[in-house]
């Protein structure tokens, strides 16, 4: 099957007079359509990885492919495209814009490439806050929500651009039990739905064997990389 | 409506006390800034008005001895052919003399005038407080204070001595107020008929007295270097009030230098203020550029949401300025009064100059949100998703 994210030789380097390395000659490719979990402990260069694969870092050395295309010499703008398009992020603070109801975030994304909402994205819009559990508050402002709520909201944002790859850092970080378990059914009810990659950065081993991949990162290295076998 | 101008309508809604604070600080330096300009230009122009508004602003005179030249109805007929702007045109026959009456003597100037003609420039029609204006040959009026030092009444007779020694004597017939104590004091004015008789000089005068559209009071210069080049004129000399109040036009310039002056300094004020409050605004809201870059913003787009906020903030500035500024010039006018009613200063409302204002404001908002735009361009959205 295709790759949806190819890493190669990735290191990562802090600093220039004192300079700390957190990413060690990475390789690591995920395929398009699965479900994959990133584990390791604070500190441990996950986070890293993660924002060089979303092309919000760029590595010291190596390269990025995303979808096929290789992303190294790309401009700044080219690359908001790209993360615009076909990549969904939602981060452990779920970072919406509190100007904006919850609707509006949801809909950020497609208003950065067409200014305008049709009809039809509005609709869409709807349908994923239905399936997130938020038609009921879809209009609250985001600060009128719950950790919880907003959570949900930023997944429902991820996907209104119906991206190829999802990268989710902690997207449960600060979630109660039961709260956790609701976010990560939605998250494998959209991967079977939409076909969506899915990469996903958690510490708590319990959610990562969810997955059907699990990576595991220590000191900046792959220490660790198990396929679930698919019964 | 583009995404970064909903965006940055959103922001300034959502800090909205911020926002009206500097709407408001817009606006009051756009309206102090419209206030000094009308009052500085209202004061010149009446200024203007006073010295020049009842006098001649281009005169035609002769550079001969005697002062005097034949033959005013051909100039004047050139002239009229020549310029459009001339508003009125006035022929006029000058002598200096002796007044006496009784023990009293003083020294007049006999000023034989076509009254029709020069009404435009002396509104002497309004300006006679008692009597009439002269029609017979033997007829003069005199100015308010030679009539209240000598205690003329109408229909007193003085004498009056010209240069040759010829002995005339007039009737008072009315008494002028021209607001000028010097003329109160010396000018005698008859009829031109009257003069040229009298004095046996048919058919000249010593001077051809005019005024220009008041629009183009301040191009008296250029239109009497016109009329010194027609043919007709060749011989005479034409003067200017520009060339004859030098002083005057001088302390119009630096006024109108240090009126320009503040208002710049005005101006340059809010945009300090304004790039200084957009500049924490992008502080404030960098998490949010941060996100939006993250979620594919361009950078163009994320300056165009701080450009957007100025124009806004400016836009909304300079009305609030320009109705404002009408506020302040209006209560000025009707509160700061005279004794008599008449405002101290008349303002000059000039509509040009308020759109000039508010053009102004819009330009130096949209001016001083390009430093934060700059910034908000720039700014890496790692540096927000790392540091949360």
């Amino acid at each position: 099957m295709a790759k949806a994210i190819e890493l190669n030789g990735i290191n990562k380097i802090y600093g220039t007079a004192i300079r700390t390395q957190v990413l060690f000659d990475i390789d690591l490719a995920f395929e398009e359509q699965s479900f994959n979990s990133i584990i390791g402990q604070s500190g441990s260069g996950k986070s890293t990885l993660m924002n060089i694969m979303g092309t919000l870092d760029r590595p010291t050395s190596g390269t990025v492919t995303i979808g096929g295309i290789q992303t190294g010499s790309m401009s700044k703008n080219d690359l908001a495209v790209v993360r615009n398009e076909t990549i969904g992020f939602i981060f452990q603070f779920h970072y919406l814009l509190p100007e904006f109801t919850a609707l509006e975030n949801v809909l950020m994304p497609y208003l950065i490439k067409h200014n305008r909402p049709t009809a039809e994205v509005r609709e869409r819009a709807n349908e994923l806050m239905e399936l997130v559990g938020l038609g009921k508050v879809k209009n609250n402002l985001a600060t009128q929500m719950s950790g919880g709520q907003q959570q949900r909201t930023a997944i429902a944002r991820a996907l209104i651009m119906n991206p190829k790859i999802i990268l989710a850092d902690e997207p449960t970080g600060n979630l109660d039990s039961d709260t956790t378990e609701i976010v990560y059914e939605i998250l494998r009810k959209v991967n079977s739905q939409f076909k969506t990659t899915f990469v996903i950065i958690t510490h708590d081993r319990k959610i990562a064997e969810k997955a059907d991949r699990i990576v595991e990162i220590r000191d900046g290295r792959i220490s660790l990389d198990i396929a679930r076998p698919i019964i | 409506m583009s995404v970064s101008l909903k965006i940055a309508v959103r922001f300034l809604k959502s800090s909205r006390g911020q926002t009206i604070l500097i709407v408001l600080g817009i606006a009051i330096g756009i309206s102090v800034q419209i206030f000094i300009g009308s009052l500085i230009q209202g004061l010149q122009k009446s200024l203007v008005e006073t010295t020049i508004g009842n006098a001649s602003q281009i005169t035609v005179v002769s550079p001969d001895d005697d002062k005097r030249f034949s033959d005013p109805e051909r100039v004047m007929q050139a002239i009229r052919q020549a310029e459009g702007q001339i508003t009125a045109l006035s022929p006029a026959l000058d002598q200096a003399g002796l007044a006496t009456d009784g023990d009293e003597t003083g020294s007049v100037l006999i000023r034989g005038l076509d009254f029709a003609a020069a009404e435009p420039i002396y509104a002497l029609a309004d300006r006679i407080v008692q009597g009439r204006l002269p029609s017979a040959s033997d007829e003069a009026v005199i100015g308010k204070v030679l009539q209240a030092e000598w205690d003329v009444a109408i229909g007193d007779t003085l004498d009056v001595t010209v240069a040759g020694g010829k002995r005339l004597t007039y009737t008072v017939c009315g008494v002028f107020d021209l607001q000028v104590q010097s003329l109160n004091t010396s000018w005698f004015l008859t009829t031109l008929a009257s003069a040229q008789e009298r004095f046996d000089l048919a058919g000249q005068v010593t001077s051809i007295e005019m005024q220009v559209e008041s629009g183009d009071v301040f191009l008296a210069d250029t239109i009497a270097a016109e009329l010194q080049a027609l043919p007709e004129l060749m011989d005479l000399e034409v003067t200017n009030w520009k060339a004859q109040n030098e002083q005057l036009l001088s302390g119009l310039n630096g006024q109108s230098v240090s009126s320009i002056m503040i208002q710049v300094f005005v101006v340059v004020s809010v945009v300090l203020a304004i790039a200084s409050v957009l500049a924490i605004s992008v502080m404030q809201k960098s998490r949010q550029i941060g996100i939006l870059k993250a979620m594919g913003i361009k950078s163009r787009q994320a300056s165009l949401v701080f450009l957007y906020q100025g124009l806004i903030l400016g836009v909304l500035g300079g009305l609030a300025g320009v109705a404002l500024g009408l506020g302040l010039a209006y209560s000025f006018t009707v509160f700061a009064r005279n004794p008599d009613g008449t405002p101290v200063v008349a303002l000059l409302i000039d509509p040009a100059f308020f759109v000039l204002s508010f053009l102004i404001a819009v330009t130096a908002s949209s001016l001083a949100s390009l430093i934060p735009a700059r910034k908000s361009a720039r700014l890496d959205p790692i540096e927000v998703i790392r540091n949360g």
